[in-house]
């Protein structure tokens, strides 16, 4: 799961990260009002979008008096920001955050991740500050420092101040530093982050560290245990149809193409977009109906892959091991039934019972073209799809 | 012959109890040895009952010392399964196969650090399991698709193992064991421990490698088998048309800063002389093709 900007620089902030001072706002009026209340005669104007690259997008300006502050919030309130993250349709900022302008003497990186081969939270650090670290880590791979930490003894002082030495954080500032990086640490530990990055890191003009920006992502799996974080969702920001799926906890991912996948397990989901891309076609998504599938789930599949309006064809992909074929063709049937299904179904299964479930779907008078295998599957739902 | 499991191998169930323990404990105590193999079950809270037989007892350590047993399989819930594999490894089991799917990452963090320089090894979690066909299953599997044979399969999804199975069996191929190491960042054993353990067992002649986006570990273990393998290897990755950042089902399956894209897991499997098909339909061809 994703939050805003000033929502993980709110969490920081609890776990002793320096910011700068800002209130999110929703409305120009409350724009002008927040500026009014922070210190300063500099505000910066930053859309709050879960992407990346607003800054480059238009999204993120610096004001000089109020009338700026209420002209720029009502130019970046409701805009459409394109950046490379949010792909060419954008996202519409519905709310921005105004803070105070910092005076920037010095520009780092720092970010968290878990690193999958060490199994431990990963601090990287880098002197390349406001640059993509995608890009660091390909141009320059040697200005990117990283200590792994242990989980019981947690960012030593010692680690801390010996990355900060790496990325040129002068003596005096050690300490500060110290502070920000563990306490960076510790809210990503306390709130299962995934991610959790600081880009930039700053050095003011008076000698302070501070986080400029701030970016936290959480662990779906843990969401259990932070009510607290799960309030945090803005549905405005994710994809409507993912939000319909995960209501009736399947696993569905939008793409560009035109032939519908469903699906049972992820790796088998991914694979036969991989065959109907292999065969000369393209999927219109990911969609993994989980082991547990009954026909209600099945039907609702159907529904979302339906939504689409570029769909050409359905591709069934069901290998029925403890869920049996039986059950998931009743399920084809009912949903295929239920829906107005206007495209051609493709159906292959395998598995438990998989003669009963190809004799219902036979028996049901629907259009259904049957397949005998995942290849034959691609191929007929690709030349369906073609036609 | 066969890896990590076989007839003689004693297991007991944590979360017997639960409604996806109870099933899938059924399943496995009908294949083939697996009445002589579930030898126990734990619950505190149930223990001296028994579950059609199978005795419960209250910790691990107990199981263990009553009935022998070495290996453990975890139906517990999310929220519980890390302190469950933590239990097993306490007890200096062999091995614990965590079927659970869903466990926060931070734990498997921590529960991976506890297992330094322990004995115990981990299957998962978020995995179908293992099986060494026509001796014992431990997991959720269907057992029938399999029949014995001298193919090793090792993969991190559930129905893409099937379907693999089910393709070397439609060519007459039966399987030494069969991994499913699970979906998950942070995990117990990886494409690279299985493998060695396939090279050095006599009964796998070959081994049948599946992968998909995420991590390194085909990489590692690609980079592994060009120095040492004595076997013929055959590969699949799944993921060539995940988009990059999106999470694919599984936690463990995302490209994430350009790394661990479906091309570049090929690109090194081909380099150190691994056959990789990208068709999901002809894995079992492939394999056949390089005996």
């Amino acid at each position: 799961m994703k939050i805003h900007e000033y929502q993980a620089k709110e969490i920081l902030r609890k776990f002793g990260v320096v910011t700068p001072q800002g209130i999110a706002c929703f409305s120009i009026d409350e724009a002008v009002a927040a500026a009014k209340k922070l210190d300063g005669r500099l505000w910066v104007v930053k859309a709050q979008i879960y992407a990346g690259g607003r800054g480059k997008g238009g999204g993120v300006k610096i004001a000089r008096s109020l009338d700026e502050v209420r002209q720029l919030a009502g130019e970046i309130l409701g805009m459409t920001l394109i950046t490379h993250q949010t792909g060419p349709q954008g996202q519409v900022v519905h709310r921005i955050l105004i803070e105070q302008g910092i005076d920037i003497s010095k520009e780092f990186y720092v970010g968290m991740v878990v690193d999958r081969s060490s199994q431990r939270v990963c601090l990287m650090a880098s002197s390349e500050g406001g640059m993509e670290i995608e890009q660091v880590a390909a141009n320059t791979p040697e200005k990117i420092h990283k200590v792994l930490i242990d989980p019981i003894t947690g960012l030593t002082d010692h680690d801390a101040d010996e990355i900060s030495s790496k990325i040129g954080i002068n003596d005096a500032n050690l300490s500060e530093a110290r502070t920000l990086l563990q306490g960076l640490y510790q809210a990503f530990d306390n709130t299962d982050a995934s991610l959790a990055e600081i880009n930039p890191l700053t050095l003011t003009a008076d000698n302070q560290v501070m986080a400029l920006d701030a970016k936290m992502n959480f662990d779906d799996n843990a969401l259990f245990r932070h009510p607290d974080i799960v309030a945090l969702r803005d549905l405005d920001e994710e994809d409507p149809d993912e939000i319909e799926a995960a209501k009736h906890d399947l696993s569905y991912i939008p793409l560009d193409g035109n032939i519908g996948c469903l699906v049972n397990g992820a790796g088998l989901a991914m694979a036969t977009m991989d065959i109907i891309k292999l065969y000369g076609g393209s999927p219109a998504n990911f969609l993994d109906v989980g082991g547990g599938a009954t026909a209600e789930k099945v039907t609702e599949a159907f529904k979302l892959m339906l939504r689409n309006p570029k769909l050409r064809a359905i591709m069934v992909n069901i290998f029925g091991g403890i869920m049996k074929c039986d059950v998931i063709a009743e399920g084809v049937v009912m949903a295929a039934r239920g829906v107005k299904l206007e495209v051609p179904l493709i159906v292959r299964l395998e598995g438990t019972n998989v003669d009963l479930g190809k004799k219902i779907l036979a028996e049901s008078g629907l259009p259904i073209i049957s397949a005998n295998n995942m290849a034959d599957a691609a191929q007929k739902a690709v030349s369906a799809a073609a036609a | 012959m066969s890896i990590l499991i076989n007839q003689n191998t004693l297991v007991m169930t944590q979360g017997i109890t639960g409604k996806t323990g109870q099933f899938h404990t059924r399943m496995c105590r009908d294949y083939a040895n697996g009445k002589n193999c579930f030898v126990a079950g734990v619950n505190p809270k149930k223990s001296g009952e028994n579950f059609e037989g199978i005795p419960i007892y209250a910790t691990v350590e107990e199981a263990r010392q009553e009935t022998g047993a070495t290996v453990s399989v975890i139906y517990v819930p999310p929220p519980f399964a890390a302190a469950a594999i933590d239990e097993a490894v306490a007890a200096d089991l062999d091995l614990v196969i965590c079927i659970t799917e869903g466990i926060p990452v931070r734990d498997m963090v921590r529960t991976r650090y506890k297992m330094q320089g322990r004995r115990t090894r981990l299957i998962g979690p978020n995995c179908p399991g293992i099986i060494t066909p026509d001796e014992i299953k431990i997991g959720i599997m269907p057992g029938y698709i399999h029949k014995k044979g001298r193919i090793g399969v090792v993969s991190r999804s559930g129905t893409l193992t099937y379907e693999a199975v089910a393709q070397l069996m439609e060519l007459g191929l039966g399987q030494s064991t069969c991994i499913g190491i699970g979906g998950d960042p942070v995990n117990g054993l990886k494409h690279l421990d299985v493998m060695k353990l396939f090279n050095e067992d006599d009964g796998t002649d070959a081994v049948l490698m599946v992968g998909e986006i995420g991590g390194s570990d085909e990489e590692d273990c690609a980079y592994w088998i060009k120095d040492h393998m004595q076997k013929p290897v055959v590969g699949f990755i799944a993921g060539v048309t995940a988009p990059p950042g999106r999470r694919m089902g599984h936690a463990g399956a995302i490209i994430s800063g350009g790394k661990g894209t479906a091309q570049e897991k090929i690109e090194v499997m081909e380099a150190c002389g691994i056959s990789v098909t990208r068709n999901p339909a002809e894995m079992g061809k492939l394999l056949k093709s390089v005996l």
